[in-house]
């Protein structure tokens, strides 16, 4: 087997049995990025020097017993996390020229825990985008293809370029975040598992902003046990972000075996939506199968106002982010235009450095904050949004996590969908509601479509409840026993 | 729920092109004339799809602002770093000693 076909797992315990070293792991990555990155476009920036540095020092700690289990496990970084000294650009020409000063804390505490960093992800840009299309540094190309079919597919967004390179077995695993699904939807486009954690698990510090109350950090993998692995890295309480949570961090990587017997599962009515595809409704149906027979309960639940889920997404995320990107105004830091005179400057700088998506969504968050249309928009919204979470608590009342799809279809063409931006924003329509009740969620691969390419089921849970979230992934994924790999792939001919 | 979404609708709150030109000024980005019409047109579309909030009565309903399920956590009120001015000044287009440099904005 090939060094990039490795699970995390396997290779941490292949490294600590000094059967491989870090520093032929990173090589052997190296090599797979410079192979296949001019072709999927999945990082934005390479780091080959720093990372065999960073492999180097893993050998070290091996060496010297104080290994974790990512010690030397190469990754991507979605660009959209602060890396000191190393360019991080949220995949907009505003921040071309931005070099961080500083480090995100989640990036910081994989460091510390051993990880090695092959180079920055792309991403839609400022994450505002569910097919990687809006990234100022060109679209990514998902390594899955249609049966039969050279066709170039969207690898999903806005953490496609993590999806991409983890599928593509150009990194063992991938830091992304997640506003509105850009997590579980890139990761059910490309074979892969991925979890969006509660808000507040992960720290939001050094993660370039676009929705606060929304954004939230979580790992893409190819197992749910590598997920475990890197979710328990990343979490953790940061006083540097007033919204992380001071809670204890429990051990993810336990709650996999730990099965769904006598769990509740809820069947929520109103994801089963007119329009969805006939295999995806298949899919959802084998999951209730796979569960009931692992000894779940399975129960019908109403979540009555998932409907109102992405219209109200669609007010609150962009009011949030009309005010974050408010600091790109090219005095501080970023690219800059000259202009006549102060206002011009901005104006023009804003003009030249934002993408089309990001200034309909600061347009629209301005327009939904102006004096006049705050109550009839925002408030109400925000009014629509507790009802949303209200749903969730009630029926978390009755079971213990979700099954539900992940999105609507599977990956499509690149151009596709880009009749006008709702066509495009209805991805999320299944993810959207777990990001406005902070709760967490997770896509894992439970199957092909008809034509060969991989679907995700979605697993919804209580507040701070990863574990059961976990659980119930680890249940789907060994019955569905997913081990098709994509079309292009390191190391194949 | 029906997908794909409703198409957008004429509505009270159609944007015309005056009003796109003045949230392009309240957002400071600079449009050209020949952006207007296709802002409108995409911004209507938006619009004309979050209408369906409408439906919703949320009479006595408190709007929730956040994901954390938890009050804001106060800090003490302490300096905890600082003398970092050329970390802080490293990426800025312009600069003239400590200073972020601007155009001239008083004549």
């Amino acid at each position: 087997m090939s060094l990039t076909d490795l699970t995390i797992a396997e290779a941490s315990a292949k490294l600590r049995a000094r059967e491989i070293s870090a520093v032929e792991l990173t090589t052997a990555h190296n090599e797979a990025v410079a192979a296949l990155n001019p072709r999927l476009n999945a990082y934005i920036t390479t780091t080959p020097e720093q990372a065999l540095e960073q492999a180097k020092a893993a050998d070290a700690s091996i060496a010297a017993g104080t290994a974790t289990p990512l010690t030397g496990i190469p990754l991507a970084i979605k660009d959209l996390f602060c890396t000191e000294g190393v360019r991080t650009t949220a995949a907009s020409k505003i921040l071309d020229p931005f070099i961080p000063p500083y480090e995100s804390t989640v990036t910081a505490q994989l460091k510390a825990a051993g990880a090695v960093f092959l180079g920055k992800a792309n991403l839609d840009e400022f994450a505002m985008g569910s097919s990687n299309i809006t990234s100022g540094y060109g679209p990514v190309e998902n390594p899955w293809k249609r049966n039969g079919s050279d066709a170039k597919l969207v690898p999903g967004g806005s953490s496609g370029g993590s999806a991409a390179a983890v599928a593509a077995r150009i990194a063992m695993g991938a830091t992304g975040t997640d506003t509105g699904g850009s997590i579980r939807q890139p990761a059910a486009f490309t074979g892969l598992t991925g979890i969006k954690p509660t808000y507040g698990r992960c720290s939001r510090y050094g993660i370039i902003a676009f929705a606060s109350s929304l954004d939230q950090a979580g790992p893409l993998a190819r197992t749910t046990e590598d997920c475990a692995i890197l979710l328990q890295a990343m979490s953790g309480f940061d006083p540097r972000d007033s919204t992380s949570a001071e809670r204890h961090v429990p051990d993810f990587r336990a709650a996999i075996s730990r099965g769904v017997k006598g769990r509740r599962i809820g069947i929520p009515a109103e994801y089963r939506m007119d329009g969805i595809s006939a295999e995806i409704d298949a899919l959802w149906q084998q999951g209730i199968t796979w569960l009931r027979k692992a000894g779940a309960e399975i129960i019908d639940i109403s979540l009555p106002h998932t409907k109102y889920g992405l219209p109200v997404y669609y007010i609150v995320a962009p009011a949030e982010a009309s005010s974050n990107l408010a600091r790109y105004d090219g005095v501080r830091f970023g690219a800059r235009v000259d202009g006549e005179d102060l206002i011009d400057m901005y104006e023009r700088t804003r003009a030249a450095g934002f993408g089309a998506e990001v200034k309909r969504r600061i347009m629209i968050g301005t327009y939904v904050l102006s004096a006049g249309y705050y109550d009839a928009y925002y408030l109400k919204a925000q009014k629509i949004r507790a009802l949303i979470l209200r749903d969730f608590t009630e029926a978390f009342g009755k079971v213990d996590a979700i099954l539900t799809p992940a999105t609507p279809s599977a990956a499509f063409g690149l151009g596709e969908k880009m009749d006008d931006p709702v066509t495009m924003y209805l991805n999320d329509v299944f993810t959207v509601p777990s990001n406005l009740a902070g709760i967490p969620a997770m896509s894992v691969p439970a199957g092909l479509s008809s034509e060969g390419l991989p679907l995700g089921l979605q697993i919804i849970g209580r507040h701070f409840d990863e574990e059961t979230v976990f659980s119930v992934a680890a249940a789907i994924e060994r019955a569905a026993n997913f081990t098709t790999k994509p079309a292009i792939i390191a190391g194949a001919k | 729920m029906v997908l794909p979404a409703q198409k957008p609708k004429a509505n009270l709150m159609s944007l015309d092109s005056a009003a796109i030109r003045r949230i392009a000024k309240l957002a400071r980005i600079r449009v050209d004339d020949s952006e207007v019409a296709t802002l409108q047109s995409e911004l209507n579309a938006i619009l004309g799809y979050v209408e369906q909030l409408n439906e919703v009565d949320v009479t006595g309903i408190e709007p929730l602002s956040g994901g954390a399920q938890m009050a804001m956590r106060l800090r003490d009120d302490a300096v905890t770093d600082g003398n970092i001015a050329n970390q802080i000044l490293a990426n800025a287009p312009d600069r003239s000693d400590n200073f972020f440099a601007v155009p001239k904005v008083v004549e």
